[in-house]
């Protein structure tokens, strides 16, 4: 692959604090190499502002190997930008051209608050995780490999719906900011397993009701975030989430 | 990824591979119990200096995390919960909760008023090079010297020249990193010490100096057959302390890839 340096202009959203109201602010960036990752880019910007002692953009990343799901912008009118398939880490800077004007925001959603300039407040996710995203069952000794056979198709579908990392890019996607995609897939992933049978009942109902007290809006289907998703989640998994409702209101003991 | 990171397809061009630093071998010290020196303080998975710090092969990172988290820690916590359970709670207005509050704020208050001219990122670049090249995959006595030597300077000039933008009660990502860089730099500084100590090469730890004809490993098993623990005295000083390695059933052997 041809390597070339471009100079780029870049948009990007300043926010001091969820409190102050944020602005764009323009940069021009130099010499930056077609082989950099979107982050060391930024890395590459925030070392010359604090040089010229200006305040850095903060941004959140951690593995920077697109697992951990911490990474979040919103590029050129995209939750992790024109990749497909791809977090913003993973994005590489031979995606832009010479000359190129990159527009970067953060996730844009109620229950995401700012927290500083690209870095938005993810817990919501995680207290709906506490609501079900468990199993209860006791892990005790282990047990044979293949003691509870379980149907390769659904073995397939369970590791499938694992792979979500939860950065939300589905709800900054959405018009509704919706955070179906999300909790379906942790909803299918331990509904198709035995693991997850116990709370199959409770789970659901639980997850779905913490996803509307954290303010997240409803599904209307536009397929958006199975588009955008860095993990490819598939929406069939809000599909079987339906189901699993549907159920748990029917046998439900509650 | 290889072809989102290079841009080039595995399946059709040859994959390009070069040595990168993954981990860090080695972690704080342990008792059986999985419980550090400071009483009460439990280290699990990586972070200890256990199975994963002796044997840094692939997965062992995680295979030590599940070890510890389901098989250990249930047990060795409750034990040592067992003999509390008369104590009352410790408040936290006991002196030992204001006097690591105020080493903590003194640190970040230290950090911010050094107001000199480098970003934080330039000295753990900076910090790389010197490790990369000198405590890198192959070292020897002369680089290792000269190592601690450009650590102990770079430490100097952290400490006078680091530029923290923002303040210190907001996210500020550059004061998070700041504090992390001032302890590699001295883990750094004790890497170089350790590796330096040990004449001879075993698993990740590679010494010009004790190699074999052909170029492998030379280990020198009566001398250093023990777990090197470090113990924090002061600055830019530590205390070994050895641990003895006794094989009953299996004997070491050299390693070949022949």
């Amino acid at each position: 692959m041809e390597h070339y340096t471009m100079h780029l202009t870049l948009k990007v959203w300043r926010q001091k604090n969820a409190d102050s109201k944020g602005r764009f602010e323009t940069y021009e960036v130099k010499d930056i190499s077609s082989e950099m990752s979107f982050l060391e880019m930024f890395d590459v910007l925030n070392e010359r502002l604090i040089r010229e002692g200006k305040e850095p953009i903060a941004f959140d990343h951690d593995c920077r190997e697109g697992i951990c799901g911490t990474c979040s912008m919103y590029i050129n009118g995209r939750p992790h930008g024109p990749w497909h398939a791809t977090t913003t880490c993973q994005l590489h800077m031979r995606a832009f051209r010479n000359g190129d004007t990159i527009v970067v925001e953060p996730w844009r959603a109620k229950a995401f608050p700012v927290i500083k300039d690209l870095i938005v407040n993810r817990n919501a996710f995680d207290r709906i995780i506490q609501a079900g995203g468990y199993i209860s069952v006791n892990t005790g000794n282990a047990v044979d490999g293949n003691a509870i056979p379980i149907k390769k198709e659904n073995a397939d579908k369970a590791f499938a719906a694992a792979a979500c990392i939860g950065c939300g890019a589905c709800v900054a996607a959405c018009k509704n900011s919706s955070a179906l995609l999300f909790v379906s897939a942790k909803v299918a992933h331990l509904a198709l397993l035995p693991q997850g049978e116990p709370e199959r009942k409770t789970r659901v109902v639980s997850m779905i009701e913490q996803m509307d007290k954290e303010g997240f809006g409803s599904c209307t289907f536009t397929q958006a975030c199975e588009a955008v998703c860095p993990k490819e989640i598939s929406i069939t998994n809000i599909s079987r989430l339906k189901k699993e409702y549907l159920r748990a209101g029917l046998e439900s003991d509650r | 990824m290889y072809e989102k990171i290079t841009a080039e397809n595995p399946y059709e061009v040859p994959m390009r591979i070069y040595p990168a630093v993954h981990y860090t071998m080695g972690g704080l010290w342990v008792d059986y119990e999985l419980m550090s020196n400071i009483k009460g303080l439990f280290v699990l998975g990586e972070a200890n200096f256990s199975d994963h710090g002796a044997n840094r092969l692939g997965a062992s990172a995680l295979m030590q995390g599940l070890a510890d988290g389901y098989f250990v820690i249930p047990y060795t916590i409750g034990n040592y919960l067992a003999d509390e359970i008369k104590n009352p709670l410790v408040p936290s207005n006991h002196e030992a909760f204001d006097e690591a509050e105020r080493k903590v704020s003194d640190r970040i208050d230290q950090l911010m008023s050094i107001k000199g001219s480098r970003p934080v990122e330039s000295f753990h670049k900076s910090l790389g090079r010197i490790m990369w090249n000198k405590c890198g995959m192959a070292r020897n006595a002369q680089g290792l010297q000269e190592a601690i030597k450009e650590v102990r300077e770079l430490k100097e000039e952290f400490w006078k020249d680091v530029r923290i933008p923002g303040e210190i009660n907001e996210m500020n990502p550059e004061l998070d990193k700041a504090q992390r860089v001032a302890d590699f730099i001295e883990l750094g500084e004790l890497m170089c010490i350790d590796a330096l100590h040990r004449n001879e090469s075993a698993g990740g730890h590679f010494r010009d100096e004790y190699q074999t004809p052909d170029g492998e490993a030379l280990r020198r098993d009566d001398e250093f057959m023990y777990v090197a623990a470090w113990e924090y005295i002061s600055e830019h000083q530590w205390q070994l302390h050895k641990e003895e390695l006794r094989y009953e059933e299996v004997k070491p052997t050299q390693r070949s890839y022949k």
